[in-house]
């Protein structure tokens, strides 16, 4: 089943023309690996789909982004809306100088998703034990969330991003800025997330996304390259400089 | 072309040894600079709380001379307790109790001794007490500044001269001649003959100038003059001569006049204030009760103050009856509440600051709601929602300028717009406040804007993923993590606000204002205000009190200062 899908999308910095008709279908509950070299466009088209880059003011989008077949950039759209449904993970943990809890609970609380406070609790432990982080910070979900370590940060923040129930989540390098044991609890988590949601990934490891995705597009100078199943792209890459980018000869 | 393993070995060379020495030895340069200017600033601020601190510690204390006073029920009207004249009751008290003092310079100054305010207050006290009318109370009248200076020793002292004689009196009235067995007075002479030959010098110098008047007649051919001159400058001559003379006689008379220390003899109780004086003999005036002076001879002392009358501003008859208060043991001392609980005054006695620490606060109260309530506001609105284009440019251009306009300039604003154009009350803390709230604004503004644009974007980001709005992030996230250097620039700010006088004279806050103010529109002067009003008033009692006030000064900010920090502690968090 089709949960985004992009027709001819063209994106501008300026004069920079940053991203050359990409069309797209995002499958639902499946992993999507964007791929490819440093400065390709992967990021921009990722923080495209929940309008992310609206607020940068030279940013420019052209063509249609539709998720549901309902067009994300219409007038009627509002992007604090869409956010809520297509949650986003950064490559640098961000954890808010709050307590754990409330940097679970803050989603949840912004769009008014519960009534109560025992209502809110269940969301927050749910959304921790969905991160698979529970275990480690239910003791002491007071603390703040910056006092975890970088893998738990990570952690944190997805679970923060699950807790306001999206139904995509957008990872942007998630696990690069972490150690391998604390990548590979990511990418498990990420494998155990793909039951529930659409998961889009922009990754700079091809070992990574060919653990963890179905899909995957590899992009080249703002131009999507080549867009198949994983193991297709991997094993019989159809263009020339998808076969040269896997086996390492650029990048 | 160069060979870079060449270049390797320069760094073994005798040159790159000398090079790191340098550079040591500046670093070790500027470290020394760095320690020197510390300790230079550590010790100009240690100066500073020294003196200010030193000196205010006057001001902490007052005295109250007790005595009884009898509220005749004939002078004091029981519906109307208020309108009886205390001034004059405590007047004809203090001439009972000290007959002696006659004159209406002595009595001017007897009645000085007592401060002016003592008389409201045994009025308030009658006022509530009705009860007391007719009787006999004895009421700790409080001691006006020129006592309490006294009483401080801020005028020097009456000290025991040693004597040996023994004292052979005659009674007279109320004056006695006294002649000692021995020349014990002989010491206390030497100003009296100094300044006899002061005044000999001061006749010759005068009698050169009609020397001179003399020739230019005598050349103008105006004899009449000219003898007239000569007259007078042989008078003068032979004046300055007689006085030469006096001044040089072992056995002379002197009088103690106001350059000289005065010379006071104690017999049994009574005191003597000494009118002429020579080695062993004198004449002086009873200040005591004669009838009462039965003058043991061998009971007497000799007292000297040395400092001169004309050097200080207690009489000697105030001095005497101060000495005999102390004496009879009426005289106490305590915390000066005055000063803590009161407003404005010309007497120093009664001047206190608390109407000027209620202005400050009101004003303080207007300045931060103005300055901060508007400054942090447009602070996010400038970082976080405004266009970046010309106008926005502008305007943090003008922003910047104001930050450094002078103050008094904005003295002229409120003056102009508050007080003229909207016609608010002048002098009000309200005024005051917004003045200083438009002062305070820019640097508020910039101080919040820096901090704002100090949060990490990856904040901005995490919260804007997760579908909060613009507003959103600016009041959950940015402004609590900005809090802290907010706050940093609001004390800055309130910091100068709390020490400006310039633009507060300018509306008018530089008025005399007794009251308390109740709230924001009363009329109110401030801290620095008063303190610079009290520095300039002459009476030496506001020295101390000018002092005390600088230290409130200090205390306000450095409370104010610590709220600052503690909130900003609170929002203080890592990230």
């Amino acid at each position: 089943m089709i949960k985004m899908k992009t027709r001819n999308v063209d994106v501008f910095y300026g004069e920079n023309h940053a991203i050359k008709d990409v069309s797209i279908d995002i499958l639902d509950k499946t992993v999507t690996a964007f791929i490819g070299p440093s400065g390709c466009g992967k990021s921009t088209f990722l923080r495209c789909l929940n309008r992310m880059n609206d607020t940068i003011s030279i940013c420019r989008i052209t063509g249609e982004l539709l998720m549901d077949d309902e067009d994300i950039y219409a007038k009627s759209v509002d992007p604090v809306q869409l956010r809520a449904r297509v949650g986003m993970v950064f490559q640098k943990p961000n954890p808010f100088p709050k307590s754990i809890y409330d940097n679970v609970a803050y989603g949840p609380k912004i769009h008014g998703l519960v009534d109560n406070k025992s209502d809110l609790d269940e969301v927050v432990e749910k959304s921790l034990k969905r991160a698979a982080i529970w275990a480690e910070v239910k003791d002491r979900l007071n603390e703040s969330g910056t006092s975890l370590s970088g893998g738990q940060q990570q952690r944190l923040c997805i679970a923060r991003a699950i807790a306001t129930a999206p139904e995509v989540l957008l990872m942007d390098e998630p696990a690069s800025a972490l150690d391998p044991i604390a990548t590979a609890q990511i990418e498990e988590l990420i494998d155990e997330l793909r039951h529930r949601y659409s998961v889009v990934i922009v990754t700079h490891s091809m070992q990574q996304a060919a653990r963890v995705s179905q899909k995957t597009a590899f992009f080249h100078m703002g131009d999507m390259v080549e867009y198949g199943d994983t193991t297709e792209i991997f094993t019989n890459p159809v263009d020339q400089r998808t076969q040269d980018y896997i086996t390492g000869r650029f990048g | 072309m160069i060979n870079m393993a060449e270049l390797s070995k320069k760094h073994r060379s005798a040159e790159s040894a000398q090079r790191l020495r340098k550079r040591k030895a500046s670093q070790k340069r500027l470290v020394s600079y760095g320690i020197l200017a510390i300790t230079l600033s550590g010790m100009a601020l240690a100066t500073l709380l020294w003196s200010v601190l030193g000196k205010s510690a006057g001001a902490l204390t007052e005295h109250h001379i007790q005595l009884e006073i009898t509220l005749d029920a004939d002078l004091i009207d029981v519906e109307n307790i208020a309108q009886a004249d205390f001034a004059k009751l405590t007047k004809n008290m203090l001439k009972s109790r000290f007959p002696f003092v006659s004159g209406r310079t002595d009595r001017r100054e007897m009645n000085d001794i007592i401060s002016a305010g003592a008389a409201y207050e045994l009025r308030d006290l009658v006022t509530e007490n009705p009860d007391m009318l007719g009787q006999t109370v004895a009421f700790d009248f409080l001691a006006s500044d020129i006592a309490d200076l006294y009483f401080k020793g801020a005028y020097g002292q009456i000290a025991p001269a040693p004597h040996q004689g023994e004292l052979t009196l005659s009674v007279d009235g109320d004056r006695v001649s006294f002649i000692a067995s021995t020349d014990d007075f002989a010491p206390y002479l030497a100003p009296s003959r100094a300044r006899l030959l002061m005044r000999a010098d001061e006749l010759r110098i005068e009698a050169g100038l009609q020397e001179n008047g003399r020739r230019v007649f005598t050349e103008q051919g105006n004899p009449a003059e000219a003898a007239k001159r000569e007259t007078a400058r042989d008078a003068r001559i032979a004046e300055a001569e007689a006085l030469e003379i006096l001044a040089g006689q072992p056995d002379g008379f002197f009088e103690p006049d106001a350059f000289t220390s005065s010379i006071f003899l104690k017999l049994g109780q009574v005191w003597v204030q000494v009118e002429t004086i020579s080695a062993n003999a004198g004449t002086g005036k009873i200040l005591g009760d004669v009838e009462s002076s039965i003058f043991a001879a061998d009971e007497w002392q000799l007292l000297i103050y040395e400092d001169a009358p004309i050097t200080r501003k207690v009489s000697d008859i105030q001095a005497i009856l101060l000495e005999n208060l102390r004496e009879e043991g009426r005289v106490s001392k305590g915390i000066n509440t005055h000063f803590f609980t009161s407003g404005d005054s010309r007497e120093p006695e009664l001047a206190g600051i608390w109407g000027a620490a209620v202005g400050s606060f009101w004003t303080m109260m207007v300045t931060i709601i103005f300055a901060f309530f508007i400054g942090v506001p447009a602070a996010i609105y400038l970082e976080e929602f405004a266009r970046d284009n010309k106008f926005t440019r502008m305007v943090e251009i003008n922003i910047n300028n104001l930050a450094a306009v002078p103050s008094i300039v904005f003295g002229l604003l409120g003056l102009s717009v508050f007080i003229g154009f909207m016609g608010m009350q002048r002098s009000s803390p309200i005024v005051g406040g917004m003045v200083l709230g438009i002062m305070t604004l820019p640097v508020i503004i910039i101080a919040a804007r820096a901090a704002i644009k100090a949060v990490p974007p990856s904040i901005r980001d995490g919260a804007l993923a997760l579908g909060a709005s613009d507003l959103q992030v600016s009041m959950h996230h940015v402004l609590p993590l900005s809090m802290p250097g907010i706050l940093t620039g609001t004390i800055l700010g309130m910091a100068r606000a709390l020490g400006e006088t310039a633009p507060l004279i300018m509306i008018g806050m530089v008025a005399f204002i007794v009251d308390i103010p109740d709230g924001p529109t009363d009329n109110a002067t401030v801290l620095p205000v008063q303190i610079f009003r009290w520095a300039d008033f002459p009476e030496r009692a506001f020295e101390a009190r000018t002092a005390a006030a600088i230290v409130v000064l200090l205390a306000f900010l450095f409370a104010m200062n610590l709220t600052a920090i503690l909130l900003r502690k609170r929002f203080e968090r890592r990230w």
